[in-house]
């Protein structure tokens, strides 16, 4: 298995969204022609099959819709940090994005404590740097 | 045109375990041979094959190891626990349009050891769709399952005791069968609500077994059907069902994340069908984690949204329940090959001869993953 936490390598239809996270920025691919969001990422727009696209940059937060505690047997890297938290985020002022992330501290240190954590919190987003090309988005309860 | 030509006509296991000292070529050769001869055909008679894109035992391997005669179709269905209905909907569909007149769909396993583990060979980048949960620590199928499971429980207000129903009733089921893996252990409400954690709400009972075998089954046009010693199990209906916005496991990005494919293959198999849920007498639902029970427990319309594990609490799925479900014990307390034991059970319960039998079992309904693009068979006996 391997040792430290998987990337997520770089697509042509996603090369701007990992670009944004690196500037610490969530961004939503949008189509370029009828303007619907799509997320993940993808090649086409599934209303009007336009390959066009642009990315809107997002304030990120949003609410927690679900979240596990996964447990040993793990990924090493994962295993290391379990008992962790991670959620499905429902993106304030769109309908349909939900985005998997970790739930931490604001500072991206681990989050143990589930006792403020629910189904509804509201959440605001952070950055966490994997490596020189890839940051990946996490969210932090607001107080 | 497919409704009721065709019928299943033997059925074949291997012996199930946690470590079989064999290969999966082996297994799987063995439990055909087992189906040819429940069925009474010959091999040389077989010239049509279907498996899953996940079987690693290869048609020509099969094909010349039983001594089948010259082929005329072969496929393949993907996506894991989505496939076993699928493949056996095809070769069907193969024989009822004329290309092919006898069918084999085998699956052979080799899962018990955890270094099988398909999550376990994660690579270091991820270039699929799994790159925007992985790397966020959301890892294995109990994960994915399990993020669905919470959310169902907190918007109908349900607790790890009602869920724990689910892998008790199965595991009394499996006490039933002898050739389940957990005939011998009894599962208490206690046991369950002391088990460690595995994805937090779902603990070790709401995961399947880990196992090493091999399953087949013999499908034949009805009327070569109806001169063999079985009584055959007809296929009446089958549909396979991929949602709008579907999403291997990660299923998040519908309209309503609790609505999985399985609503997509329920529709269309209730159209195709003569029948109506009420008429069915037992059903498998694949259950490689227990939330997959009650979630397709509502998606095929046995009860309305949101209500299924107060009716499995009560009663519904049990042995003297109106629905019977998973009655050799199914994935979580019998073995877990993928759903394949599911659809055995389902002809076991039309022949009459499950270790929990139905009385006059006519209508027997088998699913496939809840989590993935799937199908499901609705089979009948001959009444």
């Amino acid at each position: 298995m391997i040792e430290s936490i998987p990337v997520p390598g770089i697509n042509d239809f996603d090369e701007i969204f990992w670009l944004n996270c690196s500037n610490n920025q969530l961004s939503i691919q949008h189509c370029g022609a009828c303007d619907e969001p799509r997320f993940p990422p993808r090649h086409m727009c599934p209303k009007c099959q336009s390959i066009d696209h642009k990315w809107k940059i997002v304030a990120g937060d949003g609410e927690l819709w679900s979240y596990v505690i996964p447990r040993a047997p793990l990924l090493p890297y994962f295993e290391k940090q379990s008992p962790y938290i991670v959620g499905l985020v429902a993106l304030n002022n769109y309908t349909n994005i939900r985005i998997i992330g970790r739930i931490m501290n604001s500072d991206g240190s681990n989050l143990v404590s589930t006792t403020n954590i629910a189904i509804g919190s509201k959440l605001s987003v952070g950055f966490n740097k994997i490596n020189s090309e890839i940051t990946i988005p996490f969210w932090f309860l607001d107080v | 045109m497919f409704k009721d030509q065709t019928a299943i006509v033997g059925i074949g296991q291997t012996e199930f375990s946690k470590n079989i000292d064999s290969t999966e070529l082996n297994l799987a050769c063995k439990a055909i041979k087992l189906a040819l001869d429940d069925a009474g055909i010959s091999p040389d008679q077989v010239d049509a094959l279907g498996t899953f894109t996940y079987e690693e035992t290869p048609e020509f391997e099969i094909a010349r190891n039983l001594g089948f005669g010259n082929l005329h179709y072969w496929s393949q269905a993907p996506y894991g626990g989505g496939a076993s209905c699928a493949a056996i909907g095809q070769v069907a569909m193969a024989i009822a349009s004329g290309i092919a007149n006898v069918g084999v769909v085998w699956r052979s396993r080799k899962r018990g050891d955890p270094s099988s583990r398909m999550w376990s060979h994660t690579e270091q980048e991820i270039f699929d769709h799994w790159k925007w949960s992985r790397p966020s620590g959301l890892v294995r199928p109990v994960d994915e399952s399990s993020m669905i499971m919470r959310r169902y429980m907190y918007e109908n207000s349900y607790s790890r005791e009602d869920l724990a129903s689910v892998a008790i009733t199965l595991r009394k089921y499996a006490n039933k069968n002898v050739n389940a893996l957990m005939h011998e252990k009894e599962l208490s409400l206690d046991d369950y609500m002391n088990a460690r954690m595995i994805s937090d709400p779902l603990c070790l009972y709401d995961n399947c077994l880990e196992s090493d075998g091999a399953i087949a089954i013999v499908i034949t046009k009805l009327s070569l059907a109806k001169t063999l010693t079985n009584q055959p199990a007809i296929i009446h209906a089958y549909s396979q069902g991929m949602s709008q916005e579907h999403s291997l496991m990660t299923d998040y990005h519908g309209n309503n994340p609790l609505q999985s494919s399985s609503y997509v293959t329920s529709k269309n198999l209730w159209n195709l069908s003569d029948y109506q849920p009420k008429d069915v007498d037992v059903a498998q639902f694949y259950d490689a984690f227990s939330p997959m029970i009650p979630l397709s427990l509502e998606a095929y319309n046995f009860c309305s949204q949101g209500q299924a594990l107060n009716m499995i609490r009560d009663g519904f799925i049990s042995e003297d329940g109106p629905l019977p479900v998973n009655t050799s014990g199914g994935s979580l307390s019998e073995v877990y090959l993928h759903g394949m034991n599911l659809v055995l059970e389902a002809v076991r319960q039309i022949r009459g001869t499950s270790s929990s039998q139905v009385n006059h079992a006519n209508l027997s309904l088998v699913t496939t993953c809840d989590s993935t693009p799937n199908a499901a068979l609705l089979l009948r006996g001959d009444s």
